[in-house]
């Protein structure tokens, strides 16, 4: 039996009063469990439908279902809980005068959750960061750790989802890898679902089960990660996108 | 033998908090020649603290130490302030990862990049236009007189790193030290930056240290690299040799990358051996 976490249904966001159209009759479907990919070049629409689903931007057409029903205009406080967005960039979305651990105690309060400096020590270290952390600020911090911090945040209100956008792509090799396993782990144990943007394709092949290809705000087709190792797609734009992408080293 | 455009001996960098000390940049020495220099290394190995040194933009807390620092015949230790912003405004210039901190938010585009040649040229409004929209023109904006007139906010991330390349390259910079400057952008205009970069560089004849945490990207496009960890220079070797690397350090950098052709169920972390921050260096 399927069990259907996610689902867009002809999603169409516009801005400016319909002048640009970000995202064109997208649909997809992610089981639970699942891992999902979205790639395709810059500005073709990825962060605008994790925004969509996040409920960060809920003026669009069409529809998106969480466990089988349509998500309201207006979130609900579960929804949000259920939903995590994790943002690439580790300057931006870490507030600088707020100390890591008020920064993770927040959304622990936000939701009610109680139980807060356990949780705060158990995410840390799910994140691979000493508890003498809690204690740091923002500009103390290398741009990895504050990547880190960010994952925290999303990962203390313990959501079902996570809407990763470029979550390691501000991370050098050593802690993507150490992210990546993270991810992959939690995603077992808690039986988490992602929805999941890189550019990196070795990334994308290695994380996601099925990977969207889009262009212009349209999702071209969707494949595999096998059929992304090995080159299997049917449209010639996936093709060039790939080659395009390829790592330089392969010693 | 012409003098090197750099000269790094010895630095070492400690910040001083009021619970703390950390020693945050031991001993890295090195040379620079006309040449792109990639540094890699993992997050908090020291990349941009020992490139902000050179500039001389250190945070308030750290301390400085070094045998020498030295920027062709300049000695950067002590150089006065003054000294050292006319080296910044025109011989070295900085390019970080995120653009928006550095353009003016308030000013149009193109207005910013024609200030920046006027201070460094003597030429009339009319002529800094000009140079500004060709500016423009050479960083392959699309159409540049649309972009002259609008604000930082309303151009894309990839637009808003090249045009702070143009404008950091109107001096004609001997040193151009880029850190991260493309890791916000995704594959497709992260690639036209760097055509932007190596074209400038080329035409300029400048010296390049390019601070990145992509092995791919360093391989590719810089001519050496040097390999930090734990604020030490683990390895400094040609950047078309990367993937065969010796170091335990760098080959566990390389083998922490996943990979396309090699599916695995997890990725290979770094077991952290203690001689790497102790022992003789490669
Ligand atoms: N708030 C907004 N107002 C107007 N246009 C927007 C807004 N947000 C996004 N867009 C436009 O929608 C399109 C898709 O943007 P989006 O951020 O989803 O791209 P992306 O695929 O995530 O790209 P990248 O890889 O560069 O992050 C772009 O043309 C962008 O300019
Ligand atoms: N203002 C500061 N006070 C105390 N320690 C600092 C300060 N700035 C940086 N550090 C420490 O110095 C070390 C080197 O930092 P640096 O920013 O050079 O790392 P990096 O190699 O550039 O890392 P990343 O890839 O994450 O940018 C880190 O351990 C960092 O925590
Ligand atoms: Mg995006
Ligand atoms: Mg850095």
């Amino acid at each position: 039996m399927r069990d259907t976490v996610l689902e867009a249904v002809d999603l169409t966001i516009s801005f400016n009063d319909g002048a640009v159209t970000a995202v064109k009759g997208a649909k997809f479907r992610i089981e639970r469990g699942e891992s999902y990919g979205l790639i395709g070049e810059s500005g073709c629409g990825k962060s605008t439908i994790l925004r969509a689903v996040a409920g960060l931007n809920t003026d669009y057409d069409g529809s998106i279902l969480f466990e089988g029903r349509e998500l309201p205009e207006r979130r609900r406080k579960e929804h949000f809980r259920a939903m995590q967005m994790v943002f690439q960039d580790p300057y931006g979305s870490l507030h600088p005068r707020k100390m890591v651990q008020a920064v993770l105690a927040e959304p622990v309060r936000l939701m009610g959750l109680g139980d807060e400096q356990r949780r705060i020590d158990e995410v840390l270290r799910n994140v691979g960061l000493g508890p003498e952390f809690r204690f740091r600020y923002p500009h103390e911090l290398s741009g990895g750790q504050r990547q880190r911090i960010a994952i925290a945040r999303a990962l203390i209100v313990e959501p079902k989802v996570l809407l990763l956008d470029e979550p390691t792509s501000a991370l050098d090799v050593s802690v993507q890898a150490e992210i990546l396993n993270l991810l992959t782990r939690l995603r077992r144990e808690l039986g988490l679902t992602y929805l999941m943007v890189s550019h990196d394709i070795a990334v994308i092949a290695h994380m996601c089960d099925r990977v969207a290809i889009m262009q212009h705000g349209r999702i071209l087709e969707e494949i595999t990660a096998p059929d992304v190792r090995a080159g299997r797609v049917a449209e010639d734009y996936t093709r060039e996108f790939l080659a395009a992408s390829a790592p330089a080293i392969t010693a | 033998m012409t003098d090197p455009v750099l000269t790094v001996e010895n630095l070492n960098i400690h910040f001083h908090g009021s619970a703390r000390t950390t020693h945050a940049v031991r001993g890295v020495s090195f040379t620079l020649g006309h040449e792109k220099l990639g540094i890699v290394g993992e997050s908090g190995s020291g990349k941009s603290q020992t490139g902000r040194a050179i500039m001389r933009l250190s945070p308030p807390s750290a301390r400085i130490t070094a045998d020498a620092l030295r920027f062709g015949r300049t000695n950067l230790l002590a150089a006065s302030e003054k000294q050292m912003r006319a080296i910044r405004g025109s011989e070295i210039a900085m390019i970080l990862q995120d653009p928006k901190f550095s353009l003016n938010p308030l000013m149009t585009v193109g207005k910013q990049i024609a200030e920046a040649y006027r201070t460094h040229h003597r030429v009339s409004k009319a002529e800094a236009k000009e140079r500004a929209l060709a500016m423009l023109e050479s960083v392959h904006i699309r159409d540049p007189k649309r972009v002259y007139d609008i604000l930082p906010h309303e151009v894309s991330g990839g637009m808003g790193q090249r045009i702070m390349i143009a404008m950091m390259l109107i001096p004609e910079p001997k040193l151009i030290i880029a850190d991260e400057p493309t890791s916000a952008l995704d594959v497709t205009v992260r690639r036209q930056v760097l055509s932007v970069l190596d074209e400038l560089v080329d035409r300029t004849g400048a010296s390049l240290i390019f601070i990145s945490h992509d092995l791919n990207l360093v391989a590719d496009f810089c001519d050496r690299v040097l390999v930090m960890y734990a604020g030490r220079v683990m390895e400094d070797l040609p950047a078309r040799d990367l993937g065969r690397a010796n170091h335990p350090y760098t080959r566990a950098l390389l083998e922490s990358l996943p990979r396309l052709d090699q599916p695995r169920a997890e990725l290979p972390v770094i077991r952290r051996d203690d001689t790497w921050r102790t022992g003789a260096l490669a």
